[in-house]
């Protein structure tokens, strides 16, 4: 991020304060990117008016390491530079979190949801944080959601979101996946989503 | 009425079919490509029902969209940084035939080094060309300034074609919520373009010859007369836009809370938006900060900045550089002052290069103004540079 910035410093917004900013690490085609949009159509579709999702800016390569925001409010936002201090922050590929600082600005109260098969307590940052884990690798390869060989966890991902955001619900993620992928598609997706919602683990 | 979530791209492709275009001719280019993705997807969808002309350069974009205007139908077409500079040329042709001509560019750096990100040098570098300019700051202003935009140039009094800007990647590529009127309500709106001459084979006339001199000047004149005449009819569309979908994002300016502000920040585009949190933090503070968001670039507002400027200091933040001299909005700004005030006014260039400029970043530039200690434009973040 340095060569967008040169100092970054945490701020407090008085006008927002029931803001909350997601950052999504993932790798190019894992899709992270949609992961945000829909997530933030979901929340839209949950009644918070103000709702922004956005790749980092830039070009995005396959396999390599991306990011992707969204921010969920009950008000318009105004906000249009990039998320630096996070209160959630989603994994979806665990090997990131040896080559990024994924933990970098996530505020004291953060969350922390990563895409793993091992449990919350396995992770170092769990005796500071809040950390969800599911597997949703492994339920894309069950439901076979691939693209070019590679399984697709936006949605798995998504479906774990309501157990740590109250904000946006379980439906409403479901409803918007329906709407972006029609017929059978749409159907694994959310089965996908179910699967990921009754499989979180959590340590807090 | 429905709320749709998309990008700035795909809600202006969104709001350009919906104005009904009868021919759109575009060149692809990084952050506009998904804007001309939108409008072909229409052409499959059977939405879009004008001439979709695949051309070979923005040059040749331009040419197509004067020689469809000319022949008196809407036209529309979009681009960003290098495209529109090498439309350059034919800008001008289109605002000195009096072409309504409606584009979106996306703000994007000009190179080298090579740089897709946002700032207003490719834009603010068009600036003498007779186009009208607007700086979006959301993506619902962004639809709906591009129907209110043909409805401006159409306009018999205006005849000026309309550039409508916005920043790369922070609006042409982030997903937010807008406000889509239906289809009807659009056509009530927006009527379909009536032109008083066009190229006709049953009709022919002469366009574009040679003219002499004083006859020459008149027509730059009645260009100038037709750009003071929009800054009536800005207001006034967006008045109409106001009563029909309750919708308002100012006139030339936008005001967030001037009210019995002694400083009155002025910006542009995202930066305009970004803003907003800044200056409720700062009145949070006690501070008495106002901002004047600057929407038309061209015409240039210099009534209501004189008005500003009796009421309070001015701090300008440019994301753009007129290299030689200083920022163009701050030069705009002190010259609308000139001889009739004597207002403070404080420059600032940020977020070139697409370094990116937050609220707190804002509220560092405004109360370094408040300090007065400030040099004569300054490059905020650069310092020791």
């Amino acid at each position: 991020m340095g060569h967008f910035h040169s100092e970054i410093r945490e701020g407090i917004i008085v006008s927002s304060k029931d803001l909350v900013e997601i950052v999504f690490h993932g790798r190019g085609g894992q899709g992270s990117v949609t992961a945000a949009n829909l997530l933030v159509a979901a929340a839209l579709k949950d009644g918070n008016k103000g709702v922004q999702a956005f790749p980092v800016f830039g070009a995005e390569r396959r396999g390599a390491p991306l990011r992707a925001f969204a921010r969920i409010s009950e008000e318009e936002i105004h906000l249009r530079s990039e998320i630096y201090f996070p209160k959630i922050v989603i994994i979806l590929d665990e090997s990131i979190i040896e080559i990024v600082d994924v933990l970098k600005g996530l505020k004291k109260d953060g969350k922390i949801l990563i895409n793993t098969t091992k449990k919350p307590g396995d992770f170092n940052f769990s005796k500071k944080y809040s950390v969800a884990t599911v597997d949703a690798t492994g339920i894309a390869l069950k439901y076979d959601i691939l693209v070019g060989g590679i399984p697709v966890v936006n949605a798995p991902i998504l479906g774990a979101i309501p157990k740590i955001l109250d904000r946006v619900t379980l439906p409403s993620i479901q409803a918007v996946i329906k709407n972006k992928w029609k017929g059978e598609g749409g159907e694994i997706n959310v089965k996908a989503t179910q699967d990921a919602y009754d499989s979180v683990e959590v340590n807090f | 009425m429905t709320l749709m979530i998309d990008t700035g791209n795909y809600i202006a492709a969104k709001a350009a079919i919906m104005a009904k275009p009868d021919v759109v001719a575009a060149y692809p280019i990084t952050p506009q490509t998904t804007l001309v993705e939108g409008i072909a997807n229409y052409v499959k969808t059977g939405e879009f029902k004008g001439e979709y002309i695949c051309v070979e350069s923005e040059h040749s974009a331009m040419c197509a969209c004067i020689g469809a205007s000319a022949a008196g139908v809407r036209t529309f077409t979009g681009t960003s940084s290098h495209g529109l500079l090498l439309m350059h040329e034919m800008l001008h042709w289109a605002a000195l035939a009096r072409l309504p001509v409606v584009m979106c560019n996306i703000n994007r750096v000009v190179g080298p080094g090579w740089n897709i990100w946002p700032d207003e040098n490719d834009s603010i570098s068009q600036r003498d060309t007779g186009w009208i300019q607007f700086y979006c700051s959301s993506n619902q202003e962004i639809f709906d300034t591009i129907i209110q935009a043909f409805k401006l140039a159409e306009n018999e009094k205006v005849l000026l074609p309309v550039m409508i800007s916005y920043n790369a990647f922070i609006l042409s590529h982030t997903s937010m919520p807008v406000e889509i009127p239906d289809q009807k309500e659009i056509d009530d709106f927006l009527r379909k373009r009536k032109s008083k001459w066009k190229l006709d084979i049953n009709n022919p006339i002469t366009f574009g010859n040679i003219i002499l001199p004083a006859d020459y000047e008149k027509i730059r004149k009645d260009m100038q007369n037709s750009s003071e005449n929009a800054k009536k009819l800005i207001p006034e569309i967006a008045k109409e836009w106001k009563k029909k979908f309750g919708r308002y994002h100012g006139d030339l300016i936008e005001r967030y809370k001037c009210e019995n502000a002694e400083y009155i920040l002025l910006a542009m585009g995202a930066i305009g938006a970004e803003s907003k949190v800044s200056i409720d933090n700062l009145r949070k503070e006690g501070l008495k900060v106002g901002l004047a968001r600057v929407r038309t670039f061209r015409p240039f507002p210099k009534e209501d900045i004189l008005k500003l400027g009796k009421q309070a200091d001015l701090i300008v933040i440019d994301r753009n550089i007129s290299v030689g001299s200083e920022g163009a909005l701050f030069s705009e700004v002190k010259a609308s002052l000139y001889d009739k005030s004597d207002t403070k006014v404080y420059g600032f260039i940020a977020g070139l290069g697409g370094k990116d400029v937050t609220y707190n970043d804002i509220e560092i530039i405004c109360k370094k103004a408040i300090k007065g200690k400030v040099k004569d434009c300054e490059w905020y973040g650069l310092e020791g540079v």
